[in-house]
């Protein structure tokens, strides 16, 4: 077995929508490896959620995944069978969703919620799934577990559902967890206790995380490598020191320009110029040239991910041998910010 | 719960007050005096006089309704003009009838209405799909009488498999249900359908796919139980309605329950008799809403009831 849990391989998730084709995943390509932490980065609609979806083949019509290998464990998913990907969600896979408000069923209680997990992958009867449950519930550190499980969704705060969907989620302790913003919609200090719980149960559990997000701050504090995305590719892939320290794609340069920094002084934030291209004027070559501050002929095509000496990638025709613009430009700089 | 259902009976006073004024007011408000209607325009002057005097109708028009009120507690309506039986015993019977009819109906309309309205929106844009909803479509548009009148051509006169009228054997009860059905049946399923579709795209439907739960227990179990939500109200409008507008049924297949009773008294301005009908099922309605109400609870547990 490889050191990957997960091997994703130029996946392309497609929507077809009155016979257009929008690709919202156009082969994404990363890894993660077994008992860390990957954190997927980029704006909205750069494919994140898509990617994770696709791993559980949960892409509803008109969704479809095009292309592509996605290897769980050396098994491969896309292929898998309807019972086999039943099989593995929930159980060696889960997810937690970015919207604790609605992410759970509003007529059950939580513990019929809980148990049904452990009913499918364990065949657990109601009093053990219920006792299970309620240890689940007070790992994730909801307190009075035995009340709050004959609880319905409406009687908890966003915080405590958050907490209910990752004690579901790992209820069958999985091996790889994938984790869809599920700060986005909290309150700042929940937020810091719920990626802190994410932490301590992974380390707990053993499991290998994928932490979609589009806040660098998450990022910093939880991941081990960073796939940057940007209209369905990954741009760059680095362990989350190199990220940080030496950005290479001009895109998570902007991204970390547009961050507040404490070590330095700053008079004002500087962000991306313009937007993220619509689906149906997707540039034909480097999808992020139009934004991008250098920006040279070249761009026109589209450049490769690549492995770079650290052996992490980017997808930059600024890295490579081809590049016509300025020699030796100064993609970051550390000390003011590009 | 048991304070809601007390709050919701309390409210119930109000609603049926305003019901008895109403059809109390229907004497009154027909044009012209009601004891010449019931005398016949030739009939004496002193047959007149003896009726509005038994009727009470030279009393002011509170004490009227005071009367009317008191006695309709009681269950007293008056006697028929027909042939004097009292309309409580010609109510009753036959407003047994109507409810078994709308019960059969409304059993037909939900568990038709909801097979349809689940399985397309199970697989929706599928031929399946399309073609349940056409044929529901139809089943909203015939007017049901039209369809009565088919079934008992098709199924009691050329194969003789049903009997063609009456009320009571299980080869009476077959056409009037469908024919009666057919049209809840339809508004049951596309509500479902719709409702049905409007859960399936919600987040805790894709939690539990993620949970690995079955496609068939998502739907019946996470989807169906929220969808069926608003589908409840408008079954407890249809079998509303299957109680006061079995009238036609009624009529087609000749059956005599409340619908064709009040029909003949109105025929024959019999109106105590007509004032009792329509009491008894305007009772019935209010009470088949507030089971309604008091069901929401049961399926969703926000719902604020108080």
């Amino acid at each position: 077995m490889s050191e990957n849990i997960l091997d994703i391989k130029d996946l392309r998730t497609s929507f077809f929508v009155e016979g257009n084709e929008i690709k919202a995943v156009d082969g994404v390509t990363f890894q993660v490896p077994k008992g860390k932490t990957l954190g997927i980065v980029g704006e909205s609609g750069s494919g994140k959620s898509i990617s994770a979806l696709s791993v559980l083949q949960l892409i509803d019509d008109p969704g479809k995944i095009v292309g592509g290998s996605i290897r769980f464990k050396d098994e491969e998913l896309t292929t898998a069978k309807t019972s086999r990907m039943r099989n593995i969600r929930g159980n060696e896979i889960s997810m937690i969703f970015q919207e604790p408000m609605t992410s759970l069923n509003p007529v059950y209680t939580i513990g019929q919620q809980l148990r049904e997990a452990y009913k499918i992958h364990q065949g657990l009867g109601k009093k053990e799934g219920t006792k299970r449950s309620i240890e689940m519930l007070e790992l994730v550190g909801i307190p009075s577990p035995e009340k709050r499980v004959d609880q319905y969704p409406y009687e908890l705060s966003g915080g405590m559902r958050q907490r209910v969907m990752i004690a579901m989620a790992l209820a069958c302790k999985p091996e790889l967890l994938i984790a869809d913003e599920p700060t986005t919609a909290l309150d700042v200090t929940i937020q810091a206790q719920i990626l802190e719980l994410i932490k301590n149960l992974q380390e707990e559990i053993g499991m290998s995380v994928v932490m979609i997000t589009h806040d660098l701050g998450v990022v910093a504090e939880t991941c081990d490598y960073v796939a940057v995305m940007y209209c369905g590719k990954v741009v760059e892939f680095a362990d989350v020191e190199t990220l940080f320290e030496n950005p290479r794609h001009p895109y998570t340069v902007g991204l970390l320009s547009s961050l507040p920094r404490h070590d330095i002084d700053q008079d004002e934030l500087v962000p991306i110029k313009g937007n993220v291209p619509a689906p149906d004027e997707m540039p034909s070559g480097c999808r992020f040239a139009p934004r991008c501050p250098h920006a040279s002929a070249i761009c026109s095509e589209l450049p490769e991910l690549e492995t770079q000496e650290d052996g992490n990638d980017v997808r930059c025709w600024i890295y490579t041998e081809q590049w016509d613009g300025e020699k030796g430009v100064k993609v970051y700089d550390n000390e003011t910010t590009s | 719960m048991t304070t809601f259902i007390i709050r919701r009976l309390l409210q119930l006073i109000p609603v049926l007050l305003g019901v008895t004024v109403l059809v109390f007011s229907l004497m009154h408000l027909t044009p012209g005096n009601p004891a010449v209607i019931m005398a016949g325009e030739s009939a004496p002057e002193a047959t007149v006089r003896a009726i509005e005097a038994r009727l009470g109708l030279n009393d002011p028009l509170h004490i009227q309704y005071f009367n009317f009120l008191s006695n309709a507690l009681q269950l007293d309506f008056g006697v028929s003009i027909r042939d004097n039986i009292p309309v409580f015993d010609h109510i009753r019977p036959r407003f047994f009838i109507t409810m078994e009819l709308a019960i059969y109906g409304t059993i037909f309309a939900v568990v038709f209405g909801l097979l349809v309205g689940i399985v397309s929106a199970a697989r929706q844009y599928s031929f399946s799909d399309v073609a349940l909803m056409v044929v529901a479509l139809f089943g909203l548009s015939m007017p049901n009488f039209w369809l009565g009148l088919m079934l008992i051509q098709w199924f009691a006169i050329e194969l003789r498999w049903f009997a063609p009228t009456g009320w009571g054997d299980p080869n009476q009860i077959a056409l009037p249900v469908i024919a009666l059905g057919t049209a809840g049946a339809a508004i049951i399923a596309r509500m479902t359908r719709s409702s049905m579709l409007d859960v399936l795209s919600q987040d805790y439907i894709r939690t539990a796919r993620a949970k690995g739960v079955k496609e068939r227990i998502v739907i019946f179990r996470h989807a169906l139980k929220n969808a069926l939500i608003p589908v409840v109200t408008v079954i407890g409008l249809q079998f509303g309605y299957f109680l006061g507008g079995s009238i036609l049924t009624e009529s087609v297949f000749a059956i005599n329950g409340l619908g064709r009773l009040i029909i003949d008294s109105i025929l024959q301005r019999d109106f105590p008799v007509v004032q009792g009908a329509i009491l008894v099922i305007s009772v019935s309605f209010v009470i088949v809403n507030l089971v309604v109400d008091i069901s929401y609870r049961f399926l969703n547990k926000r719902v604020d009831l108080n």
